[in-house]
Formats: C-alpha cells, sequence, structure tokens
C-alpha cells in the first residue's frame, strides 16, 4: 500500500536581542555557566519581567516578511509545569493572542515549487540548559530568559524533503531579517516536529507523534524519515499509532518513546498578570513595514537588474544571504578600483583574448562564487564568512585576471591559496613570482629557442601538420613556468613559423 | 526613660531635625522596647539590631554635616514579604528559611533614598495568606489591645508592632484586605494604595493583579508622607502606572466642606457586629458634622466578591509559588531521587496547611474542564465589581465603609473554620478586585475595647480623597492616639541592657 506523510513543525528561534526576554542581562553565547543572570532570570522572590521591546519588534517583522497578519492586541500567558531549567516553573509565552497569525514561506524540494502556511508566530522566553557532571546535574541559568520566537506551521509538508527546505528557506528569510544569527551550534534554531501517515488516498489524518527538541537540520531530516517509515511499519504490520513524544538518539538513528508522563501536561494557561497586554498601533506596524528588509526573492531580481548577471546566477546567490552579501561587496570593490586601474596595473594590459576571463566585472566575479568558491566551501565545509578571502581580494584577483596580469590558470591557483590564507592578492601574486609575461620581447625570445630545441616539430607545423603547433606552444608555457601569457605565445609563434616559411 | 518609640514619622523628623533626639536614639529606644514586648507580643520576626544601628549611625553622621532628607535617621519595621538587600525575607514560610535578599524592593530602594532605616522583619501569615497572622509558620502575633485576639492579617506583625508603638511606622502589603484588616484590628492607620501606585518590584508576589504596598502607621499623614516616598512609575514593573504623584501633605484638610460621602447599601447588613456599626455609624455623623454630604449608593455585586477574590488570588498564587522547589535556592529536602521527589518532597515540608490549600484550589480552577467555568468567571465578576464601583463614584467622592464585620477576634476561633474567615474579607476585597485605593482609620472601640475601623474608598489614584477624608475625620477625633494600656508596664520592667528591674 502507499502511504502519505503529514508533516508540521514547530520552530524555536533565539532572536538577535542584546538583551534577554524580560530582564536587562546579556544574551551573549559561551560565557562561562551562571554569569548572565539577575533576580528576574532566575526566578527570585519578587523580581517582575518587563517585556524588550526589541524581541516584539523582531517578531512582527518576522511576520511581515512571512505574510502574517500583526495582531494589534497580543498578550503573554504564564504556561505551568514543574522543570529544573524552569526557573519559575512556568513560561511566560503566549497562548490565545499571539503577535502574528498566519503567513507562509516558499519552499522548493524535489524540483517542486511549494507554498507552506503558518498557523502562528508566538514570543516566549527560553528555559536554562541541564548539564550532568559526573553523578549530579547542574543548570546553566545564561540561557533562561532568551527571546525564543515560535514559529508554527500547519500540518501541510509532505516529506521530510520538505520540512528540510522549509527550515533551509526560514532560516534565509530570518537571516536576511536580521532576526536571528541562526547558528545551529548556539541553538539559535530548534525543531519540534509532528508527523503521521495514512494510507493515501484516505481524507482523515493518522494518529500522530511529536518529535522534540531537534537542534540541526539534518536531525530533522532523518528522524522523520525514520519515524515515517516507523509507522509505516507499524500499520503495515497491523498495528496502531500511539499519539506519544518521541526522542531522536542521533547515535543509532531512531526514534524512542518518552515515557507518557512527560508529555501529558495540563498547562493551565492564564494571562500574566505581571505584564499589560502588547497593544501595536496600526502606525507602529506601517512603520516597521517600511524598514522590511530586502527578502531572497526581491533580492534575486535586483540582482539581475543592477549587475546585468544571468537570472540563474542571481537565484543562486541570492538564495544565501551571505553569499550575496559577499557578491555585492565584491562588485563594489570592483567598481571603485576601476577608476584607478591603470595605476594597478603591474603589466602592460593587451587586447583581451582569454575567452574565461572575457567575462568581467560582476559576472566574472559571481562566476568566481559559484565555481571555485561553492566548491572550496563544500569541501572544506565551512560558510562564506569563514573563507579567508574577502571580497575585496577577490575583486582584486578579477581585476588583475582582466588586466591579464595573471592568467586564468593562475588565477585559480591565487584563489585557491587565498582562499586558504587570505591576503592581497597583488601581492601574492608578485611575492611568488606569478605575473604574467606579456613582454613581447620575452615571449620573443622563449619562442625561438622553443623552435631552436625542435625543428622536428617546427617542420611538422610548416608539413601542415596543426598539432605541432600547440606542443610549441606548451614549451614555451613550461619554460615560462605557466607565466606566459598564452595566446601571445600562440600568436607569435604562428607568425613566426609562417613568416619564416615565406 | 524617654517615649520616642511613641512618636510618629512628622514628629520624628522635627525632634531629629531640631536635634532633641538622634536617631541612634531613636533605634536604640526602639530596641529596647521590642526586648520588653516581644516575648508577650510576637510582632517581628527578626530584628537586625546592628545594621539599624549602623544605619541610624550614618544617618546621624549625615545629619551633622548639614544634609537631610524627609526620612533620614527614621526607623520603618518591613512586612517580610518585601526583600531588603541584605535582610531575610521569609515570607513566614519555612521553604525561605535562611534566604536573605540579594536586592531591595523598588519601595525599599526609594525609602531608603530617603534616609530610612530598617529595622526589623514584621510577621504575618505564611506568603501573605490569611487574615489572622496564626498561619505564620514561626510563630502568632497577638493583638496590644488583647493578648488573646489575633492582630489580624496578613499584615499582623506590622499593625501589632505599630500599635504596640515597637515601630515608628511599618509597611505592609495588601491583597484582599491585608493591610486594611490588621489596622483595624489593631487600632492604626492602614493605606491601600490603588494598584499601580506603588510599585511591586520586589514584593515577593501572592496575587500579582491585587497585591500592593501600602504603609502602616499611627495617623494618616504619616500614611501620605510614606506613600508620596513609595509611589511613582517604576520602569522595573510594568504594572505600575506612570500617573504623576501628587503632593498628598497638600491635600490633607480639616473640613469635608463640599465632600460627598457614600454609603454603600450592600456593606450595613445583618451579621455586622453592632458595636462595629455604631463605631462606624457615629464616624459617619462626625463627617457630616464636618461638612460632608452623605450619599446612598448600592454595590449589588458585592456578595459574589469574596468567591472571585478567592479564585483569582489563588489561581495567580498556584504559578507565583511554583518557583519554590528547592533548586535555587530557600529549604531543600536531602537525598531526593529526581526532581520531582524533590519537589514533592520540599513544597510538602516548607508549605504550611493555608498555602498548599490555595495551591490546590488554584491549580483546580485553572484546570483544563474547570478554567472557564471558574477564572473566566471571576474574571467576569471582577469587571463587574469595578463597574459597580465606578459607577458609584458617580454618585459621591469617597465610599465609607467597615473595614470588617467585626472587631478582632479571639485566637484559634476561626482558624479552624476558612469558610468563616474568607467571609471577613467581604468588605476589604471589592476595592482590591477593582484596583481602587482604601484606607483605614480607627473609628472607636467595642464593648470589650477593641479597636474599630472605618473603611474609606476612593476611585483608583484618588489617594489625595480618602486622605483627606481620613485626616479630617482623625483630626477631630482622639481615636488614633489611644494606647494600648497593657503595654505600659511592661516597658518599665527592664532597663537598657535587658535586665530585669
Ligand atoms: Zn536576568
Amino acid at each position: 500500500m502507499n502511504y502519505s506523510a503529514t508533516i508540521g513543525l514547530e520552530v524555536h528561534v533565539q532572536l538577535a536581542t542584546r538583551t534577554k526576554m524580560f530582564c536587562a542581562c546579556n544574551t551573549d553565547f559561551g560565557s562561562p555557566p551562571n554569569t548572565h543572570v539577575c533576580p528576574v532570570c532566575l526566578g527570585y522572590p519578587g523580581a517582575l519581567p518587563v517585556i524588550n521591546e526589541e524581541a516584539v519588534r523582531l517578531t512582527v517583522m518576522t511576520g511581515l516578511m512571512l505574510g502574517s497578519e500583526i495582531n494589534p492586541f497580543s498578550k503573554f500567558d504564564r504556561k505551568n509545569y514543574f522543570y529544573p531549567d524552569m526557573p519559575k516553573n512556568y513560561q511566560i509565552s503566549q497562548y490565545d493572542r499571539p503577535l502574528c497569525i498566519g503567513g507562509a514561506v516558499a519552499i522548493e524540494a524535489n524540483g517542486v515549487a511549494k507554498t507552506i502556511p503558518l498557523t502562528r508566530i508566538h514570543l516566549e522566553e527560553d528555559v536554562a540548559k541541564n548539564m550532568h557532571v559526573r553523578n549530579a546535574s547542574s543548570i546553566d541559568f545564561n540561557r533562561a530568559g532568551h527571546p525564543l520566537m515560535e514559529v508554527v506551521t500547519e500540518p501541510e509538508l509532505d516529506s521530510s524533503e520538505e520540512a528540510f527546505a522549509f527550515l533551509q528557506a526560514l532560516k534565509q528569510i530570518l537571516l536576511y531579517g536580521g532576526i536571528s544569527p541562526c547558528n545551529l551550534e548556539e541553538g539559535n534554531l530548534r525543531c519540534d516536529v509532528n508527523c503521521s501517515v495514512r494510507p493515501a488516498g484516505q481524507p482523515a489524518l493518522g494518529v500522530k507523534t511529536e518529535i522534540k527538541n531537534l537542534n540541526t537540520f539534518k536531525g530533522v531530516f532523518q528522524s522523520l524519515q525514520y519515524e515515517i517509515k516507523r509507522q509505516i511499519a507499524v500499520l503495515e504490520s497491523g498495528g496502531t499509532i500511539v499519539q506519544e513524544t518521541r526522542r531522536w538518539e542521533t547515535e543509532t538513528g531512531i526514534t524512542e518513546s518518552m515515557r507518557s508522563k512527560e508529555a501529558a501536561h495540563d498547562y493551565r494557561y492564564f494571562p500574566d498578570p505581571d505584564l499589560m497586554p502588547v497593544v501595536l498601533s496600526s502606525e507602529q506596524i506601517e512603520c516597521w513595514k517600511a524598514l522590511l528588509p530586502e527578502l531572497p526573492r526581491q533580492r534575486c531580481d535586483r540582482l539581475v537588474r543592477q549587475y546585468s548577471i544571468p537570472p540563474y546566477d542571481a537565484r543562486v546567490l541570492s538564495a544565501d544571504k551571505a553569499m550575496a552579501d559577499y557578491f555585492e561587496e565584491a562588485c563594489r570593490y570592483y567598481a571603485s578600483s576601476q577608476a584607478t586601474r591603470s595605476a594597478h596595473a603591474v603589466a602592460p594590459s593587451a587586447a583581451a583574448g582569454d575567452e574565461k576571463l572575457a567575462k568581467t566585472g560582476p559576472k566574472a566575479i559571481s562566476n568566481w562564487l559559484m565555481t571555485e568558491m561553492l566548491r572550496l566551501l563544500s569541501e572544506k565545509g565551512i560558510d562564506i564568512d569563514q573563507a579567508a578571502i574577502r571580497p575585496k581580494a577577490l575583486a582584486e584577483l578579477v581585476r588583475l585576471a582582466e588586466a591579464q596580469v595573471v592568467n586564468s590558470n593562475t588565477a585559480k591557483d591565487v584563489f585557491a591559496a587565498l582562499f586558504e590564507q587570505g591576503g592581497d592578492p597583488e601581492l601574492w601574486v608578485k611575492q611568488k613570482g606569478l605575473v604574467q609575461v606579456s613582454d613581447a620581447g620575452a615571449i620573443e625570445a622563449m619562442v625561438e629557442k622553443a623552435m631552436a630545441d625542435h625543428p622536428g616539430s617546427v617542420a611538422d607545423f610548416r608539413a601542415g601538420k596543426s598539432a605541432a603547433l600547440q606542443f610549441l606552444v606548451g614549451q614555451v608555457m613550461r619554460a615560462s613556468k605557466g607565466k606566459a601569457h598564452p595566446q601571445r605565445v600562440q600568436e607569435l609563434l604562428k607568425k613566426k613559423l609562417t613568416t619564416t616559411a615565406n | 526613660m524617654s517615649e520616642w518609640n511613641q512618636l510618629t514619622v512628622h514628629q520624628c523628623r522635627e525632634l531629629l531635625e531640631r536635634g532633641t533626639c538622634s536617631s541612634r536614639q531613636l533605634v536604640e529606644n526602639l530596641i529596647e522596647v521590642i526586648h520588653a514586648l516581644e516575648p508577650n507580643l510576637g510582632a517581628y520576626l527578626s530584628v537586625d539590631e546592628e545594621q539599624a544601628l549602623r544605619q541610624a549611625d550614618a544617618a546621624d553622621a549625615l545629619r551633622r554635616q548639614g544634609k537631610t532628607a524627609r526620612l533620614l535617621g527614621i526607623p520603618i519595621a518591613v512586612k517580610d514579604v518585601i526583600n531588603v538587600a541584605g535582610q531575610p525575607c521569609t515570607c513566614a514560610s519555612r521553604i525561605l528559611e535562611g534566604y536573605r535578599s540579594p536586592y531591595d524592593a523598588t519601595a525599599i530602594a526609594r525609602l531608603r533614598a530617603e534616609g530610612a532605616v530598617f529595622l526589623g522583619r514584621t510577621n504575618m501569615d505564611e506568603f501573605a495568606m490569611g487574615s489572622t497572622t496564626e498561619n505564620s509558620a514561626f510563630h502568632i502575633t497577638r493583638n496590644p489591645w488583647n493578648r488573646e485576639c489575633v492582630p489580624g492579617g496578613s499584615s499582623g506583625g506590622s499593625g501589632a508592632a505599630v500599635a504596640a508603638d515597637e515601630a515608628i511606622a511599618a509597611l505592609g502589603t495588601d491583597t484582599g484586605g491585608s493591610v486594611r484588616l490588621p489596622a483595624s484590628f489593631c487600632g492604626c492607620v492602614g493605606l491601600k494604595p490603588s494598584y499601580g501606585r506603588v510599585s511591586r518590584y520586589g514584593l515577593t508576589a501572592f496575587a500579582s493583579s491585587l497585591d500592593q504596598i501600602g504603609p502602616m502607621t499611627k495617623d494618616v499623614r504619616d500614611a501620605a508622607i510614606l506613600l508620596g516616598i513609595m509611589a511613582g512609575h517604576d520602569s522595573r514593573d510594568s504594572t505600575s502606572v506612570a500617573a504623576p504623584v501628587p503632593d498628598y501633605q497638600a491635600a490633607l484638610q480639616r473640613d469635608l466642606s463640599g465632600m460627598k460621602l457614600g454609603l454603600p447599601r450592600e456593606y450595613f447588613i445583618q451579621g455586622l457586629d453592632p458595636d462595629v456599626e455604631a463605631g462606624v455609624q457615629e464616624a459617619i455623623r462626625q463627617c457630616e458634622r464636618l461638612g460632608a454630604r452623605i450619599v446612598d449608593v448600592s454595590l449589588p455585586m458585592t456578595p459574589h466578591a469574596v468567591a472571585a477574590y478567592y479564585i483569582i488570588a489563588s489561581a495567580e498564587a498556584s504559578a507565583n509559588l511554583a518557583r519554590f522547589d528547592g533548586v535555587r535556592y530557600g529549604l531543600r529536602v536531602k537525598d531526593a531521587v529526581d526532581p520531582m521527589d524533590m519537589y514533592q518532597r520540599t513544597r510538602a515540608m516548607g508549605f504550611g496547611p493555608e498555602v498548599k490549600r490555595r495551591i490546590i484550589l488554584g491549580t483546580y480552577v485553572l484546570s483544563s474542564g474547570y478554567h472557564d467555568a471558574y477564572y473566566l468567571n471571576a474574571q467576569k465578576v471582577r469587571t463587574l465589581i469595578r463597574r459597580d464601583l465606578e459607577q458609584a463614584f458617580q454618585a459621591c467622592d469617597v465610599l465609607l465603609t467597615p473595614v470588617a464585620p467585626t472587631a478582632a477576634y479571639r485566637i484559634g476561633e476561626k482558624s479552624q473554620n476558612p469558610l468563616q474567615m474568607y467571609l471577613g474579607d467581604i468588605f476589604a476585597v471589592p476595592a482590591s478586585l477593582a484596583g481602587m485605593c482604601a484606607l483605614s482609620v480607627p473609628c472607636g472601640f467595642t464593648s470589650h475595647r477593641l479597636p474599630i475601623g472605618l473603611q474609606v474608598i476612593g476611585p483608583a489614584f484618588c489617594e489625595e480623597r480618602i486622605l483627606r477624608a481620613g485626616y479630617a475625620y482623625e483630626q477631630t477625633t482622639a481615636w488614633h492616639r489611644q494606647k494600648p494600656p497593657v503595654m505600659a508596664p511592661e516597658l518599665h520592667l527592664t532597663d537598657k541592657n535587658d535586665n530585669e528591674l
């Protein structure tokens, strides 16, 4: 039998605020345990929360970017349950009046475009971190009270691929909006997934299970793949799915039932009497709307317009905010260096000839990013921010190549070297003696030497074997240690071979 | 021996400014009296003599340098539910035994900035839950007027300390009458500010939508002085209101001409103690003589107030008290097998029966399936009660009522019957639910010579009105100047060194 899966996601996003949700404590990650704490975020007697307005703004901005309806009147509620990582044993969250209602995220999975509708986006406070030290438990409250935005989707994702694509698309938008650093290692994005299966064609949804606290996209993908298979296997063998919370075990690659006791909560929500409702005027919302950042799709269109690059390039570049930022910064350096280009030239420039370098400026930068950069990044498994070659260096490298100071092969080597070590390409080229030899006299000397050393090939060429020309070019290039301008070498050889024959 | 301990705040200030006495002498005098009376009274949970004397010396030093402030060198007693940096804050509960506050409540910080000396921590019902101070986990407090009687609650320690001149003035907290009731039972002045008038930051929460810190003093002027210092917006408390703080002392006038005083029909009912009724009626006549006009008003929702109050207050308390779990501070049982075991046993051991009763009640009324029937309906009743009062204030400036249906009763008399005790709050809770301000002023004695309290209720943020009415009445009567007679002899039984004479 064929089965369809139905998946819903709850994504918890740590917001990029300087201070915590309800107190003035710093949100820095990686500080020694319990150094960013105060009576409020430790839940001391008498301490009171005060809403961080920046967190409200970031959540509303997210809603505006995702097309949500912004609630003009929203409020905070207490969600009651006992857990050691909860300083007050209730979490301040939003129950029936979240900041944002609805909205959607456009995704593309398996080559199919789809829009995933959102249920809501609300704001709450993060909990502390439990740690087990030998046979004792300890708690780091630095994270307690960090603003946490929860994005809840409708159960309209059909596969683990779609869930993965959703998370990537959401992450890009959040990065574009400056909503969160989206650093998965630091736990900025954490995900709960709901999943059910049913025989294809059956209208009623199957019984769902929830997998909690996944902190990598890969974990979401793999746990869903496992869970869907598991549920199908249960149904196939005549069993029934139990509605429960399950835990993803990264090491073994399976989901395991958590004790149902932990899952069965009556949270007894009620409005937090310590906080006033959040009332947003339409003027305020309009004002924020005007400050909305450019989103991936808008940026793609603009890149095409502004830089005359092909739509395909623009799409690839704008899919990653950091990549697009890098591209535009490199283009800015490129444009500003053009004015002073001649002053920089270290070798006479000649007529453009190299076919690869014919694409100048933005298109050349785009080529570098989409080929060499992406290849090296994926080889090293790092983000573009971590690449040692900075936009300015790439712009200069492109300019050096255009000015034929280096040939294309050398440029690739320079790129690879700077990718690792960083630095100034011009300086690098000079220090390593990689400047392309375009000087007519020097090339002529090498050409004449090659012809003298290989009279057989000269004769072959003159006898009509054109392949001999490539051999001679190769000899000259070798003699120049790859620095000779290959086009010039070829032109000069041709000229000499034909003229001398006359 | 000197009797500076009997002074009011404004009298202290005068004598300190004139140099008649020093802050140190004042504090030493109080400590002496506390030593003498406490064995029979139990108003305090702790007195930090050393710190109080250090603060007094610092205040005296400042005064010698020509500095002054509204409370410079004047000792204040603080209910053990308000945080004072470095002092205990047990809330009269075992679960916070040994806990010390890491910070000052905003109200405390404001009093400190005016030079106040923090003398000690007064007894209370555990977590302010009670009307008699019998629910303290440590000891009961006796009524200075009759040691067999309760002082009222939950701020019974503050009421008794002020009435017995163990303090110049004190802070209490009022959630559903906890300042007004002990003020009434002990014969002192108690003011519950409008909700949002005084910051709650640093007040250990019982019911967050109702709690307010209020002064308990020997006269109305002192209440005006302390309120003026504590009131005003606090960025640490979102529910504190940014309304300007008027000069409350300027509102104190000696006549009531042009004022309309409303008498809510529903407050003068069967079951009202005849002595209490007589005292309040005489007070009303006195107000008339001072130029006030008396109008009849109706508050039809009154009978539902107590039920709504206990649902809302308990619901909020069930969440507010969840933080006492043994993880970060306070009591923690040993050898817990897991966190849940630790919570259960710590809380079972740390909380007293009344606190447990309210946590269970509050948890129940918020539970799914019951939430709408109890919690939501109680909120609706609350709205109707507020409308009742707002409507009444269309016809009058303030309301005059008894604080409670009876004067102080005997220790143990109602502690076995919580429901009967809850009904004693009937006249106090409507103002709390509506967020309005209310004042308790002494207005006579019963035939058993127990104080009676007159309640003056005003609209939200109209504290000037209740202070004006209370002051004019007080200044033409002498009830507030009467001293509990049993206290005097004991005062002279000890000397400075606490030796029996
Ligand atoms: Zn904090």
